[in-house]
């Protein structure tokens, strides 16, 4: 028993650190007023990315900074469209959706052709931060990335909260107008949250692929960003919030994979779907609109 | 030399010219009024000097100096500030983050730090705000002060406040007042933008008088009295047309409005117990300046706007709250106050016609698409529009716009026209064909309540006036009984 | 400096557009075609050219379209009363499961009936799947994306739960679904083809929703609330109950396309009966303009793409997945373009 949640807690953890990358770039783009659909695409071109340079150039700290600079196109390119343009969010980000997946997967094609064992890399080694004590050692055995990611959530809740960039963000997604007027530049606030919403949403499509895998494959993502869509509303908009949801969704995933293996009849789906039952209930209760930043979805456009 | 100087102003929205070559002069510690109807263009000509809006043509100097505004950081960096009507607070924000938003020097925010910030500047202001709390919770008044706050923050040394007093309660306007006048000495200069005389006259060294765009002219306070600024503000030449014949109130009351109130979008009163009456054969003219409840009125009446109380009786039916289709059944003619919320751009003349009354357009189940035709035919023929029947209603000019809008109501010969700003944004053809069609429907027997900010078109078209101001009826007058002097007064809140 | 001035477009210009789009995203998307070592036009003819220069291609590309058509003009009947179903791909696999529920059972009906039950369940299926983001938007306005979006997910789950548990094959052990019966099988076309009575039923689908919109009483409430909500309700229309109504219909349709799948071409669930087709419907949909006619063209465009790309994957070796980042750049830039066909450009001082 102590065997199995220790090891619940460890696989938890992983399985939540793509999440909380993602929701946390989620979180820059709606709390800027952008809804960003393109997530579910922009991680897995990180994914791809990352893994393509890792192993082109086998480093693997390249390969992440690759992920990076891809996420952050991918933002300035939902910036083009919802900022610049305006155009609707929902198709837009679809649509980016839907290019950055065919062009990781054109991509992957190209490089890789066809081979009939898929090309792998070592991936980054787990970092034991406390070596061989019993129990917290084996559970804090996690990726580099991990405990990264655990440690951005006080720091983007700091810079939300606690620097003048965040407050901006704030303003501009609850109150372009208001933003305007006290002299912010509302476009340019929006494509800089945008980018960064880009690159960590993919650095958690990268862990996938270069360090919990050390591989790409077509299904790496398998609609983490749609969780992550969800996560965003459950947490409320608020990082240290994500964090919790993130290590809630992880762990009923984690749950259901062990689960599984101990032949209890329960069906796994059903522990897979309840995250997003949850969270359609809570949008029930609360209303989108009422806890939302109030500007999301709507570009703004001065006379 | 002025604090600022705005030289031939000019500024044009498509065919409207907002601003026509206007001056104004800005003297260094004074409180200088902006007065004039809605459309003058006060808020315009501030918008500019706020950077908001680029000039077509002129020039605007501040301390001497030639500046040319792109956004309002330039102006904010000029030393203006503007508190506009409506607020430019970040709801879920604190007081005091709303005050240093785009003006904390660094990069981090630490929220004591810059609420004993906002503190000691409400302090040396005389503003009393409480800087840790958030605005959503803040009444009108103390939001009005955080945004005077927020001016002054940014060292503004001139301070344009458009229409401050529309939201306030008595109370907070002599608070208002005596803030103003205490900044005033510390060398303060304000820019009053308003349309109530009492007000205007009570704080105001100088009043620049808009009207249609054009300024009219610049008077000391202690030169003038409310009754010349209130000719300076309505007087204007009249269009051709008018009620000829006298028709005062016959006896069968059509519309009978009890107690009525509403609020408005944001949630604000904005009629208080209204009642009128209109009755068979007249026009009901609702004059006002804009803001003052007419819209919320309009809206009530079209089944836009639920009311919080009161009742509204159409003959001897009841329609409180009835929906648009209800209230199409029971014979109300509906001119919307915004075309565009009347009409669908996207689709055809023949298919707006058809919208509000599809159920007799329906043939075995489907679009009897003939005869939507030829209703729409027979209904550009009759009331002259411009139009083909399958022209996007997008395409047409205002006032065929209004046409089709008219065409849909009259056709179905209304017992009650509910007319909200009719001529709005027409030219004076349309203005003319909408006022000669209403006044057609007056002799037809029916009962018309229009609501305009034209007060030339309310005088000209009315049997009976009713003056609102802050949302209740502040005077009814028969038409031939009253001057425009007095109803511009009344509409200025003067008694 | 520059700005953006609003300007109304020419109607003729408005049908220009896709074309407009198309040409613009062959452009761009050479650039891929390039880094593969092949020349773009040879790469273009294989795609739009290819498939139909020979019989069997040419009726793969129609079903291919197929359900294309169905998640096209599903999605067009949603959107144009201005409610946003991203949900089709859910409701698509809710009208498969429907039909692969019912199918093996409707052995002892003869075959026309069969279908008609086939059919009319996955409808149904498909409504009820739709249902709840609906009402979650009429009555809670709570917003439809992120509800269709969730729900696609669940319905993945009960997919998998279905044919990993009571629906896996007994003898083999593999997650399909009991076969329909042969009854309930949609008729082949064509022989020696793929080609199957879904077609058709996707083509009456289009006439439908064509008919519904442009001739019903309902279709033009529906479009007046899509174009300008507060105008319509001004003039009386009730429109929650119409976006209801274009929703639960759209769900309905999406669900046909699941039926289609499973009847025709399949024959029992299995797990990846949709690459997408519910996501691609969003993209035909808009590249269509909103209008049936050109709802079917953009579908069997899509239908061309698709089956082109395998073409020139094995003539020139270029990756299959083009076809997808080409359908990926069309919609964006097609998206761009019908915003900015309202716009000019114009230079500020």
């Amino acid at each position: 028993m102590e065997m199995f949640l220790i090891g619940l807690i460890a696989a938890t953890l992983r399985v939540a650190t793509p999440l909380i990358y993602g929701t946390l770039g989620e979180l820059f783009s709606e709390r800027a007023g952008v809804l960003n659909l393109g997530i579910e695409g922009t991680m897995f071109f990180g994914a791809f990315t990352g893994f393509a340079v890792a192993k082109i150039t086998g480093n693997l700290w390249l390969g992440l900074l690759a992920a990076i600079i891809s996420g952050v196109l991918a933002g300035l390119l939902m910036g083009f469209f919802s900022v610049r343009l305006g155009v609707n969010q929902h198709v837009s980000g679809l649509g980016i959706t839907i290019l950055l997946q065919a062009v990781s997967l054109f991509g992957f094609r190209l490089i890789f052709g066809e081979p009939s064992i898929p090309p792998s890399t070592e991936p980054f080694q787990r970092v034991a931060l406390f070596g061989t004590i019993p129990i917290l050692g084996q559970i804090f055995e996690q990726y580099l990335l991990t405990y990264i990611a655990i440690l951005l959530v006080p720091i983007v809740s700091y810079v939300i909260y606690r620097t003048n960039f965040g407050l901006d963000i704030r303003a501009v997604g609850e109150n372009p107008e208001a933003a305007d007027a006290a002299g912010i530049n509302v476009y340019r606030t929006r494509y800089f949250a945008l980018m960064i919403a880009g690159g960590l949403m993919a650095v958690g499509g990268a862990f996938l692929s270069l360090a919990q895998l050390g591989a790409f494959t077509f299904g790496i993502i398998a609609g983490r960003g749609w969780v992550c869509i969800a996560l965003i509303i459950f947490a409320n908009w608020k990082p240290i919030r994500v964090l919790w949801g993130a290590l809630l969704f992880g762990g009923i995933f984690a749950l259901q994979l062990r689960l599984q293996t101990t032949g209890i009849d329960l069906p796994y789906e059903f522990f897979l779907a309840l995250p997003y039952i949850a969270t359609i209930i809570a949008l029930a209760i609360t209303g989108r609109n009422a806890t939302g930043p109030a500007a999301v979805l709507k570009p703004y456009k001065r006379e | 030399m002025f604090a600022v100087q705005m030289k031939g102003i000019t500024k044009r929205f498509g065919p409207l010219v907002a601003n026509d070559h206007v001056d104004f002069e800005l003297e260094q510690g004074e409180v200088h009024a902006l007065l004039g109807e809605n459309g003058a263009g006060k808020t315009t000509l501030m918008r500019i000097l706020y950077g908001l809006y680029h000039v077509d043509e002129g020039e605007i100097l501040i301390n001497g100096e030639a500046v040319h505004m792109t956004s309002p950081k330039d102006a904010i960096a000029r030393g203006i500030g503007m508190v506009s009507q409506h607020f430019t607070l970040v709801q879920p924000f604190t007081v005091a983050e709303n005050v240093v938003l785009g003006y904390n020097p660094g990069m981090t925010l630490n929220p004591m730090a810059i609420q004993k910030l906002v503190k000691d500047a409400s302090e040396h202001f005389g503003l009393d705000v409480k800087p840790e709390a958030l605005v959503r919770h803040l009444s009108v008044g103390e939001c009005q002060r955080v945004e005077v706050l927020k001016a002054l923050y940014r060292n503004a040394s001139v301070l344009i406040m458009d229409e401050p007093t529309a939201v306030l309660v008595p109370q907070e306007v002599d608070v208002l007042f005596e803030t103003l006048e205490r900044l005033r000495k510390e060398g303060l200069s304000v820019i009053f933008i308003s349309h109530k005389l009492n007000e205007v006259m009570t704080i105001s060294d100088r009043i620049t008088v808009l009207r249609d765009g054009k300024k009219i002219g610049t008077v000391n306070q202690q030169d003038t009295s409310e009754g010349e600024l209130a000719r300076m503000m309505v007087g204007r030449e009249t269009f051709g047309v008018f009620r000829d014949e006298e028709a005062p109130c016959s006896s069968i009351p059509v519309l009978n409005i009890e107690n009525l109130s509403a609020v408005d979008k944001k949630g604000m009163v904005a009629l208080k117990d209204v009642c009128l009456q209109v009755c068979e054969g007249e026009v009901l003219g609702i004059a006002g300046v804009s803001g003052n409840g007419q819209s919320e009125l309009g809206r009530v009446l079209t089944g836009m706007l639920k009311s919080t109380q009161g009742k509204i009786i159409l003959g001897d039916q009841e329609i409180s709250g009835y929906d648009p289709v209800q209230l199409v059944e029971a014979g109300i003619g509906r001119i919307p106050e915004d075309r565009q919320s009347g009409l669908v751009g996207e689709l055809s003349v023949a298919e707006n016609f058809a919208l509000e009354n599809l159920g007799d357009y329906v043939k075995n189940g489907m679009l009897d698409k003939k005869q939507i035709r030829e209703k729409a035919d027979q209904l550009i023929q009759e009331f002259q529009i411009k139009a083909q029947p399958t022209d996007h209603c997008r395409s047409l000019s205002g006032g065929n716009m209004q046409k089709v809008i008219l065409a849909r109501v009259l056709s179905r010969q209304p017992r009650l026209v509910v007319a909200s700003q009719p001529t709005r944004g027409l030219d004076v053809g349309a203005t003319e064909y909408v006022r000669k069609r209403l006044l057609e429907e007056r002799a037809r027997g029916a009962a018309v309540l229009l609501i305009s900010e034209d007060l030339e078109e309310v005088i000209a078209l009315s049997d009976r006036i009713a003056v609102m101001y802050e949302g209740r009826i502040v005077g009814t007058f028969s038409a031939r009984d009253t001057t425009r002097e007095q109803l511009g007064l009344m509409m200025a809140g003067a008694q | 400096m520059f700005k953006l001035e609003r300007v109304p477009a020419p109607v003729w210009f408005r049908t220009l557009i896709p074309v407009l789009a198309i040409v613009t995203t062959f452009v761009v998307t050479s650039i891929l075609v390039l880094a593969a070592d092949a020349n773009p036009l040879q790469a273009y003819y294989y795609f739009l050219i290819g498939p139909l220069s020979n019989r069997v291609s040419a009726l793969e590309t129609l079903v291919k379209g197929t359900p294309l058509l169905l998640t096209g003009i599903a999605v067009t009947i949603a959107f144009a009363a201005g409610y946003w179903n991203i949900g089709a791909e859910g409701q698509l696999y809710a009208g498969a499961i429907a039909a692969a529920w019912v199918g093996p059972l409707l052995g002892d009906f003869p075959p026309v009936l069969a279908i008609i039950i086939m059919l009319s369940g996955g409808f149904l299926a498909g409504m009820l799947w739709a249902l709840i983001p609906a009402l979650l938007k009429v009555k809670l306005a709570v917003d439809e994306v992120v509800t269709t979006l969730l729900m696609n997910s669940v319905m993945i789950f009960i997919v998998s739960y279905l044919l990993n548990g009571p629906w896996r094959d007994p003898v083999s052990g593999w997650p399909q679904s009991p076969q329909i019966s042969t009854n309930a099988m949609l008729p082949k076309l064509v022989q020696g083809s793929r080609l199957h009575f879904g077609f058709i039923v996707a083509l009456v689908m289009i006439g439908v929703v064509w008919f519904i919109l442009s001739r019903t009483p309902l279709g033009l409430r529906m479009r007046a609330t899509g174009m300008r909500q507060e105008a319509a309700r001004f003039m009386g229309v009730n429109t929650s109950r119409i976006m209801l109504n274009a929703a639960l219909i759209s769900g309905g349709i999406a669900g046909l396309a699941g039926v289609s799948e499973i009847g025709g071409i399949h024959f029992h669930l299995i797990d990846a009966i949709s690459p997408g087709y519910g996501y691609s419907g969003i993209i035909i949909a808009t590249l269509g303009g909103l209008h049936p006619i050109g709802v079917g063209l953009a579908a069997l465009f899509i239908g061309l793409i698709d089956t082109g790309a395998q073409s020139v994957s094995r003539a020139l070796g270029v990756p299959v997945y083009l076809g997808n980042v080409v359908q990926g750049t069309l919609l964006l830039v097609t998206l761009g373009m019908f915003l900015l066909q309202n716009y000019r450009i114009i230079r500020v001082k």
